[in-house]
C-alpha cells in the first residue's frame, strides 16, 4: 500500500452526487461544457483511431479505426477471433492498447477510463448478474456501483423493470429466471446510469428466436429513445435490423465499413440463387459458373450471385432432382465475400 | 502507451473508496445467509473445543497456566479467523471472479479491478471479524476471556484475516478452478494449525522446528491473542504486529498483481 504516493493513487470520494452520474447534468452537460471541449467531443460518441494491441507476437488489432455518432446503432462484425472483444475492452479502459487513440463520451480512454465508464452502459457476452440478489436487488446493487443515490434509483427501477418486462419478478431470486429474461435484465442493468453509450458484446448469443426478438424490442426502444448503441453479433440478421452503420473487422483491422444496404450493393450482386442438393456440385461445374457471375460452393449448396437472376432460373427449372431458392442478397452474403468462408475456431 | 505490461501490473495499488460499495455487496450477500453461516463459523470450532478442551484437557490438566480448554479456546479464535479468511480469498473470490463473473459486471461500471481487490481484501479480514466475535462469544459463554483485554482479539481477527485473506487470494489468482486450493491446505493451513501452537505450546516441539513455527504468522497471532484472553498485556506486540503486517501487505500486492496480469489481458 503506497498511500502517499501521489503519481498512481487515485484516493477519492466515491461520486455519490446523482447528477453527475445521472450523465445529463454536471461538468459532461453540454451547455456546461466549454465550446472547445464541444467541438472536441463534437458528436462522436465513440471514436478509434488508429488501435493496436498485440499479445506476445502476435498482433489482434493492427491500427484499427472508427467513429460513433451520437443516435448510431453502430454493428461491429468480424469472424471469431478477429479482434471486437479486445476492442471493447479497450474501449472501457480494461486493457490498455499499444497503440492508438480512444475517445469515449468525450473522455480519453484508458485515461480517463473510469469518468467515462460512469457514462457507458455495458452488455457482456457471457451473463455476469449477481445469481446472490433478487431482480431488483440487480439493478440497485449495480446502481451502487455507479454511486447513484437511493432517490434516483427508486424513480428508475421501475422503469427498468417494465422496460426488461419484469414487473411482476421484480422480488423473484435470479436462479428462477430463464436464459431469455436474464439478458432482459442485464440490457436493463446497463441503463441504470441513464448511459449515452451502450455497449453490447452479442447480446443474443444462446438465446431462442422468441428472446431475440424481444431483445430487439428492447434496442429498438432505446434507438428510438435516441440511445447510442455499439452492437458486436455473429448474427447478421439481427446487425441487419438494427445496425444504421456497420463495419467489418477481420484480423484486427477495418475492412469496410457504411450502412447495410450500401455495404451490399457496393459489394455483393443483388440477386443471389441458392442451389441445393447432392447434384449441386456437377450442376455448378457443368452449368452453374458459366451462366453466375460469381459462383462458391459450400458444401452441397452453389451460391450463385447475379444482377439478373433469369438465366439460371430458367436452366434451374429444366433440371430435374435440384432444389433452389431465390433471394435478394443480405448481409451473410457480404459478410462471407469479405471474410471467406473458412472456419475460424 | 509505451509501458510494458509487466510494467503496468506491477504499479503501486491505486486507492479508492469506490472499494466500499463492493464491499458492501458481499455484505449484503453475507446478511442473506448470516445465521447459516454463522453456525458454520462457530460449529466446527465449538466442538474441537469441548471434545479436545474437556476430553482430552482432563488428562492434562493446566497447560500454558491456564485450563486446556482456555488454551485451546484461544487458538481456536485465530484458527478460526485463518479458515473463514483463506475460505473466503478462495473459493468465495473465485465464485465471484470466475464462475459467476461478478467481478467482470463491475469493472464494466466505474469500479477499477484494484477496487475489487481491495474490497475483497477488506471483505476477508471482516468476515474473520465475524467468525472471531463469534467464537469468542462461545468462549465468554464458557467462562473464559472475561477481561477487557480480550475485546483485542477482535482487531486481531481482522488483520490475521487479511494476511490469510491475501494468501487466498493470491491463490485465487492462480486458480484455474477450485481444486487448486486443496494444494493450500495442505501445504500451507494444516503446517500452519499443527505448528503454530493452536493445540500445544509451540516450546514443546524441538529448537530447530520451533524456529520453523516463529516465522509463521499464525504463530505470531496466537502470541498477541493468548495473553490478552487472560488479561494480559502481551510482549513484543510490535514484532508480533509487525511480522503480521509485513506477511498481509506482501501477500496482497503479490495478489493483486497476479490478478492484474490475469483479468486485464
Amino acid at each position: 500500500m503506497n498511500a502517499n504516493d501521489p503519481a498512481p493513487c487515485t484516493l477519492q470520494r466515491p461520486q455519490d452526487d446523482g447528477a453527475r452520474t445521472s450523465g445529463r447534468a454536471g461538468a459532461h452537460n453540454d451547455s456546461a461544457r466549454t465550446p472547445l471541449e464541444r467541438a472536441q467531443a463534437g458528436d462522436v460518441v465513440l471514436s478509434v483511431k488508429g488501435l493496436v494491441k498485440r499479445y506476445g507476437k502476435t498482433e489482434v488489432l493492427r491500427g484499427l479505426s472508427f467513429d460513433i455518432r451520437r443516435g448510431e446503432c453502430f454493428g461491429l462484425l468480424g469472424p471469431n477471433g478477429a479482434g471486437k472483444t479486445t476492442t471493447l475492452r479497450c474501449c472501457l479502459g480494461l486493457v490498455e492498447p499499444d497503440g492508438g487513440e480512444i475517445m469515449m463520451v468525450g473522455e480519453p480512454v484508458p485515461k480517463a477510463a473510469r469518468e467515462a465508464r460512469i457514462r457507458v452502459g455495458v452488455v457482456s457476452q457471457l451473463d455476469n448478474l449477481d445469481p446472490d440478489f433478487t431482480v431488483t436487488e440487480n439493478l440497485r446493487i449495480y446502481g451502487n456501483y455507479f454511486g447513484i443515490d437511493r432517490k434516483t434509483l427508486d424513480q428508475r427501477i421501475p422503469r427498468l423493470l417494465e422496460f426488461a418486462g419484469l414487473t411482476a419478478k421484480a422480488t423473484v431470486s435470479l436462479r428462477t429466471l430463464s436464459g431469455g429474461m436474464k439478458r432482459r435484465l442485464t440490457l436493463a442493468r446497463a441503463q441504470i446510469n441513464d448511459p449515452e453509450l451502450l455497449i453490447l458484446d452479442e447480446p443474443t448469443t444462446g438465446l431462442d428466436p422468441q428472446a431475440r426478438h424481444l431483445i430487439w424490442d428492447g434496442l429498438r426502444q432505446l434507438m428510438k429513445q435516441g440511445k447510442t448503441i455499439l452492437l458486436t453479433t455473429h448474427f447478421m440478421d439481427e446487425a441487419e435490423r438494427l445496425a444504421t452503420r456497420l463495419a467489418v473487422i477481420d484480423h484486427g483491422a477495418l475492412i469496410a465499413s457504411d450502412t447495410p444496404r450500401a455495404l451490399i450493393a457496393a459489394h455483393v450482386e443483388p440477386e443471389v440463387v441458392e442451389v441445393y442438393g447432392d447434384e449441386a456440385k456437377a450442376w455448378a461445374d457443368a452449368y452453374g459458373r458459366r451462366i453466375a457471375e460469381r459462383l462458391e460452393l459450400s458444401g452441397e449448396t452453389a451460391f450463385c450471385y447475379a444482377r439478373d437472376p433469369r438465366p439460371l432460373l430458367d436452366d434451374l427449372a429444366t433440371r430435374q432432382g435440384l432444389r433452389y431458392l431465390h433471394r435478394p442478397a443480405n448481409l451473410e452474403d457480404l459478410f462471407i465475400k469479405l471474410t471467406g468462408r473458412e472456419l475460424r475456431e | 502507451m509505451t509501458m510494458s505490461f509487466a510494467t503496468k501490473i506491477m504499479r503501486a495499488p491505486s486507492l479508492s473508496l469506490r472499494f466500499v460499495a463492493v464491499w458492501r455487496r458481499n455484505l449484503l450477500v453475507w446478511r442473506k445467509l448470516a445465521i447459516a453461516s454463522v453456525l458454520g463459523n462457530i460449529a466446527d470450532p465449538l466442538l474441537y473445543m469441548l471434545a479436545l478442551g474437556y476430553g482430552l484437557g482432563s488428562f492434562i490438566g493446566n497447560v500454558g497456566g491456564m485450563p486446556y480448554i482456555a488454551f485451546i479456546g484461544t487458538g481456536m479464535v485465530c484458527q478460526s479467523a485463518m479458515f473463514t479468511a483463506s475460505f473466503e480469498g478462495m473459493y468465495s473470490a473465485f465464485s465471484r471472479m470466475h464462475v459467476q463473473r461478478t467481478w467482470e459486471g463491475i469493472i464494466n461500471a466505474p469500479i477499477a479491478l484494484d477496487d475489487v481487490m481491495l474490497a475483497e481484501w477488506i471483505w476477508t479480514g471482516s468476515k474473520a471479524v465475524l467468525s472471531t466475535t463469534a467464537i469468542l462469544g462461545v468462549i465468554m459463554v464458557l467462562g473464559f476471556g472475561h477481561t477487557w483485554l480480550a475485546l483485542w482479539v477482535l482487531p486481531l481477527g481482522f488483520l490475521v484475516g487479511l494476511c490469510f485473506g491475501a494468501f487466498g487470494l493470491v491463490m485465487n489468482s492462480l486458480a484455474p478452478s477450485y481444486d487448486f486450493f486443496t494444494y493450500f491446505f495442505t501445504l500451507v493451513l494444516t503446517p500452519m494449525l499443527l505448528l503454530s501452537g493452536v493445540y500445544f505450546p509451540v516450546e514443546q516441539m524441538p529448537g530447530w522446528l520451533a524456529l520453523v513455527a516463529n516465522a509463521l504468522p499464525l504463530k505470531h497471532a496466537i502470541d498477541l491473542a493468548r495473553p490478552l484472553m487472560t488479561a494480559e498485556v502481551p510482549h513484543n506486540v510490535l514484532l508480533h504486529f509487525a511480522v503480521l503486517v509485513a506477511y498481509a501487505a506482501v501477500a496482497y500486492y503479490a495478489a493483486l498483481v497476479l490478478t492484474r496480469r490475469r483479468l486485464l489481458k
